[in-house]
């Protein structure tokens, strides 16, 4: 019995210790799917993280575990963060989606922030997104103008209205500017497995294609593509990839641009309000105008006019002028999805399940 | 659907490319395996390869220096398996397991400075006379040096198990330590051997990845290939012929599946992915259905000359 109260008061004692921590900074966590290493997704969310701390000093603690599987073992992670005394919690992952919701049920207090998802069930737990669409329209537009044999390849994950509105930007913008072009997909199955997915480019390439966009998080697609001895090119995902830039040789490089998602505006906002007591429930989807979508230096291998073009288009979005998903535009069967001038509603893109007009393949079940 | 958009010939190529490193890895366990020790930390001595490998080809400019580098990491690496396990009696599953772990940070703690840099290459071999036969040729005999390695480190390893006195002893003590031991064998010794000679061949696998498959250092690189490596060990029934019908059927489906798909044909691609691990499980139930599952019979068993 006595043995009992002592725990009990020492566990009294802790949590009013935490409180009383918590007042003085704030804690703000984060869950990556994969190693900061990866030189692209987790990497980019780390670079956010980092700008928190930058931003607010000693006012703020930042904590956060790499490479956490989805499913149980993410609802472990989060419930031990959220007992370790953070204030908001991150998670980075599609995946992360229904343990962010129940971990955040038990802990009303806590702040929850899931990246990509869309289920906010409880007032603690709000989503991000950035609207990559916006990246992969310039970078289709590129791929469109530059391919030789008219087929441009994209390495997927999974089959999420994510992904899907990735390759639809990405085919209908290359499209636009090249109506022979022809869109090879091939769904890697995995977000981080540099091995596969550097085998995903080769057999691309092995086939033909000669411009490919990768939906993964590693930086193998490019190394694969830089043994084409300058036939075949890439763009930088996720991350600006500015390794590639530059063949051995000196000449501009496989990776010709990149799509870059910049997180820290939206983390630097969000840890702010939490501190200063604005903070509320969000369903945020920002994109170029907000600068969470960036698109990377473009090199040389780039020709001059389609170099002006894509920066054109960049300007446009930024300034809301154009919506990448302007209609007239067809689904894969051939009914109408968008009527000439009409852009996409935000609900259509989030549940985005279909390819549009052209694209041959199948989405995989 | 188009099967014609599909080379044979670039096919074949890359499924040997793509099966290398866990071939690699595999015949390296199998003799691990045949010595009597169960050593689970395939994947932290691959992932360790891969690493040094990648930083000591860099830095001397020259692949080969950086593959030898590797295989002495690795194996060195092992050798704390082997101490513990052998000397200290620790459990084996354990052990292996906690290499694992120990071998994924250490290799991320080595390779942060290198994060994006890119490896000095291995040029491929082009065989004068072989790699002249159409068809063939491109397929086969056009290669790197490590792939040739490779299958001849399959064949010298089946070649000393089945045609040497040091093969028969070491199958003998994976069979029976106590009767190996019985007959004046050093049982510990031979094991540490096998150890050793398992973890080269986990590094030299885990270089090929880093210095030649994706050639560049990412964390956690390895992504479960040395899982992979061990899955083929008991597919193949611990027979040297078969773990390289069982690497090339693990890389083979893998790059099958993604070349079928950029055809444009409708495969279940998670149907296909899952299949080796499929035919794994009707492998280990018709052999042991048959009554002879082939595993060394002191398999993870610890062994003390005081017992």
């Amino acid at each position: 019995m006595k043995r009992r109260t002592l725990l009990a008061s020492a566990a009294f004692a802790a949590t009013l210790g935490t409180a009383a921590l918590a007042q003085d900074t704030t804690k703000a966590c984060f869950v990556y799917v994969g190693p900061i290493g990866d030189g692209g997704w987790t990497y980019q969310h780390h670079q956010g993280a980092l700008a928190v701390k930058e931003a607010y000093g000693d006012k703020v603690e930042i904590a956060w575990q790499e490479s956490v599987p989805e499913g149980a073992d993410a609802e472990r992670v989060l419930t031990q963060m959220a007992l370790s005394g953070c204030d908001i919690i991150f998670t980075t992952s599609f995946g992360y989606m229904d343990a962010t919701n129940s971990v955040a049920a038990k802990f009303p207090n806590i702040k929850f922030e899931h990246s990509t998802g869309y289920k906010r069930e409880h007032p603690n737990v709000s989503t991000y997104n950035a609207r990559f669409y916006e990246g992969r329209a310039v970078v289709g537009h590129i791929a469109g103008k530059m391919t030789q044999t008219n087929k441009i390849g994209y390495i997927a994950s999974f089959p999420i209205p994510e992904v899907i509105m990735g390759i639809n930007s990405y085919y209908h913008h290359a499209k636009k500017v090249n109506p022979d072009v022809e869109l090879v997909v091939t769904w890697a199955y995995t977000w981080f497995d540099p091995a596969k997915e550097a085998d995903a480019a080769r057999a691309m390439l092995d086939q033909g294609v000669d411009v490919i966009t990768a939906h993964t998080d590693s930086t193998a697609p490019l190394a694969e593509i830089a043994k084409q001895d300058g036939k075949a090119w890439g763009f930088g995902q996720a991350s600006d990839m500015a390794t590639f830039m530059t063949n051995d040789d000196g000449t501009p490089g496989p990776r010709v641009a990149s799509i870059i998602d910049e997180w820290s505006p939206y983390y630097v906002k969000r840890v702010g309000a939490l501190m200063d007591g604005t903070y509320e429930q969000v369903d945020s989807w920002a994109g170029m105008p907000e600068g969470e979508v960036v698109i990377g230096e473009m090199n040389d291998a780039i020709p001059a006019d389609v170099k002006a073009e894509a920066q054109a288009m960049i300007d446009a979005i930024t300034a809301g002028e154009y919506h990448p998903f302007t209609g007239p535009i067809n689904k894969a069967d051939g009914s109408p999805w968008l009527a000439e001038g009409e852009t996409a509603s935000d609900g259509d893109l989030l549940g985005m399940g279909f390819y549009i007009e052209g694209i041959t393949a199948e989405i995989p079940n | 659907m188009d099967f014609g958009a599909i080379n044979p010939i670039l096919l074949v190529a890359s499924l040997m490319v793509s099966a290398t490193p866990i071939l690699l890895a595999a015949i390296g366990e199998m003799v691990v395996e045949k010595s009597g020790v169960l050593n689970l930390g395939v994947e932290g001595m691959m992932i360790t390869g891969a690493v040094v490998g990648f930083v000591v080809a860099l830095n001397s400019g020259s692949p080969m220096l950086g593959f030898a580098a590797a295989a002495l990491a690795a194996a060195v690496l092992s050798l704390s398996f082997g101490i513990l396990t052998q000397y200290l009696l620790s459990n084996q599953v354990a052990t292996g397991l906690g290499l694992t772990l120990v071998g994924l940070g250490l290799s991320a703690l080595i390779g942060k400075p290198y994060e994006g840099m890119k490896a000095p290459s291995l040029q491929d071999l082009h065989i004068p006379l072989l790699g002249d036969i159409p068809v063939i040729g491109p397929m086969f005999f056009q290669h790197d040096i490590m792939v040739y390695v490779s299958l001849a480190l399959v064949a010298a390893v089946w070649a000393t198990l089945k045609y040497t006195r040091f093969g028969l002893i070491l199958r003998a003590v994976g069979e029976s330590h106590d009767a190996a031991h019985a007959l004046g064998y050093k049982v510990v010794r031979i094991r540490m051997m096998a150890i050793f000679f398992g973890g080269a061949c986990s590094g030299l696998g885990g270089a090929y990845l880093s210095l030649v498959r994706v050639p560049q250092w990412t964390e956690g690189m390895t992504a479960g290939a040395g899982w992979i490596a061990l899955a083929i060990v008991v597919f193949a029934s611990w027979r040297a012929g078969r773990i390289v019908v069982g690497a090339y059927l693990f890389g083979g489906i893998t790059v099958l599946q993604l070349n079928l798909q950029a055809a444009g044909a409708q495969v279940p691609v998670a149907l296909l992915s899952a299949s080796p691990y499929l035919i794994t499980i009707i492998v280990l139930v018709t052999i042991s259905a048959r009554g002879m599952h082939g595993a060394p019979a002191s398999l993870g068993r610890p062994f003390h000359a005081s017992h």
